[in-house]
């Protein structure tokens, strides 16, 4: 540095936007990782975005040294944010090893589970490898509805987990899908997370993708909830006098603009899938017409940079109209293109949640359907591999019809 | 900002629980990771941050970094303008 830039305004200087993560359309980096290590899971949650067809992708999983050398690479790239993310990755046993490894290459990793499977065996393990952090998923703060979302009975290990990660003296992030079910328990989901002692809870509004797209009428709630939702936890925030960071995702249904997904395609975050596919989002692969470089056969380096599927939708030169001509292009870059996709059959139309596109009524549709009693009483869709592999086989196409793509 | 979160040149700070600073190749330049984050810093940031040791007062480091940068104009202010945001932030704490 020069001696003269310390004199500048270090403040003006310090980037921070959008959870931290800084972006620029024309030096992409591979700043965040995100691992799905596997597809498989102990819960069935119907939000899930992980694809409705991932049995498929059960049985050709990366092994330990391919996870090791795609860290190695990605690290080259310059990521840093390590997410290891599934399915449950605690399903595999090689969690331990990946986990020091990435320490080992200067990764800042963060386990985000389910807590099933979580031991003092494996979190002390954890610990000495050198995990940063452990981002736990909750869900209700009544047993009845945890157990009804998940369909399982994970109510009192989730709590006993929450413990066990606080003795270790991680911090205690929280992760919180919004849904019809636990929407209006906010309050007491936001006291729940303050007396376990939560550093950072997420309530992430459920955005419909994979699992959660087929039940969308079952799971979204009304807009008076959301907005009663966003009250309440904007009041425990200025209320209470914990140190507790409470992140509100607001679902992009109920606003009149779309979201930048993922910070932008290619921009900052790139996946790897449990079988090796490198992805931009985690739902790209509903995409036509679209050909993802797999680590197996693919130089990472390559598949950032230059492969045709992370250089389609960087930058704007794709955008149709009414993207193309409007002011506000680059705050959302025209929203999700997989969303685009599954909603209209068009991957280049703007985000239907934009109030400018000319798809939106399907999100007004979409809104009105899941306040009709017919339709919402539609049994749940649970994700699990008799599920998966019916809607694989065209055993549920009534509930995916309306969809241009598999979910 | 209220007068018991003013930073005294006697205060001492480190870097807060589960935030981590380093060099970042890529980025050239230095970081704060922590959940769900990361802040680049801006090479006057990355100077003062590297100084923190939870053991050298903020007064201690203004005339360390004054001493290693004699031609910045201002570099106090500059310093406790850094200091304050990184409070505010809760990237550092009291030690």
């Amino acid at each position: 540095m020069t001696q003269a830039s310390l004199g500048e305004s270090v403040v003006q200087k310090t980037i921070a936007q959008n959870n931290g993560v800084a972006a620029s359309a024309t030096q992409t980096q591979p700043l965040w990782l995100l691992a799905e290590v596997t597809y498989r899971c102990p819960l069935h949650c119907a939000f899930c975005y992980n694809p409705t067809d991932y049995d498929k992708h059960t049985q050709n999983e990366l092994t330990t040294e391919q996870w090791i050398q795609a860290l190695r690479d990605a690290r080259k790239l310059g990521a840093i944010q390590l997410g290891i993310s599934g399915g449950e990755p605690l399903l595999r046993d090689d969690i331990e090893e990946i986990v020091a490894e990435a320490h080992k290459l200067g990764y800042y990793s963060n386990l985000i589970t389910s807590g099933v499977g979580l031991t003092e065996k494996r979190i002390q393990a954890f610990k000495d490898g050198g995990l940063d952090h452990i981002q736990l998923s909750m869900h209700d703060i009544t047993e009845e509805i945890n157990n009804f979302i998940t369909n399982t009975k994970t109510f009192e290990l989730k709590k006993k987990v929450a413990a066990m990660i606080k003795g270790h003296g991680y911090p205690m992030v929280l992760n919180v899908v919004i849904h019809r079910y636990n929407i209006g328990h906010m309050k007491e989901i936001l006291e729940m997370a303050d007396a376990l002692g939560a550093e950072y809870i997420e309530l992430a509004n459920t955005q419909y993708y994979g699992w959660s797209l087929v039940n969308r009428s079952q799971l979204m709630p009304t807009k008076e909830q959301v907005d009663e939702a966003e009250r309440i936890t904007n009041e425990f925030r200025e209320r209470s006098g914990s140190k507790m960071k409470i992140f509100f995702v607001v679902p992009d249904y109920f606003s009149d603009r779309p979201k930048k997904c993922m910070n932008g395609w290619g921009e900052v975050f790139m996946i790897v899938t449990a079988n090796g596919d490198v992805l931009p989002c985690h739902s790209a692969r509903v995409l036509p017409n679209m050909q993802f470089p797999n680590v197996k056969d693919a130089d990472l380096g390559w598949s950032w940079k230059d492969s045709p599927a992370f250089n389609k939708y960087r930058g704007d030169s794709w955008m149709k109209e009414p993207c193309r001509s409007c002011s506000e292009k680059e705050n959302d870059l025209g929203g999700c293109r997989c969303q685009s996709f599954l909603l209209t059959g068009d991957a280049e139309v703007a985000d239907p949640v934009c109030s400018k596109s000319p798809h939106h009524h399907l999100i007004s549709q979409a809104i009105e359907d899941a306040k009709n009693p017919v339709i919402a009483a539609q049994p749940i869709v649970f994700r699990n591999d008799k599920n998966s592999k019916k809607i694989i086989a065209g055993e549920l196409q009534a509930r995916v019809d309306e969809f241009h793509a598999l979910p | 900002m209220s007068a018991d979160n003013q930073i005294q040149a006697s205060d001492v700070y480190s870097l807060a629980h589960h935030h981590r600073f380093q060099w970042e190749e890529a980025q050239n330049s230095y970081v704060i990771l922590f959940p769900e984050g990361m802040v680049k810093l801006h090479g006057g940031a990355g100077e003062i941050l590297k100084r923190l040791d939870g053991k050298k007062s903020v007064g201690e480091i203004v005339a360390e970094l004054k001493a290693a940068f004699p031609d910045a104009e201002n570099i106090e202010k500059d310093i406790m303008g850094m200091f304050e945001l990184a409070v505010s932030k809760a990237w550092l704490r009291k030690v």
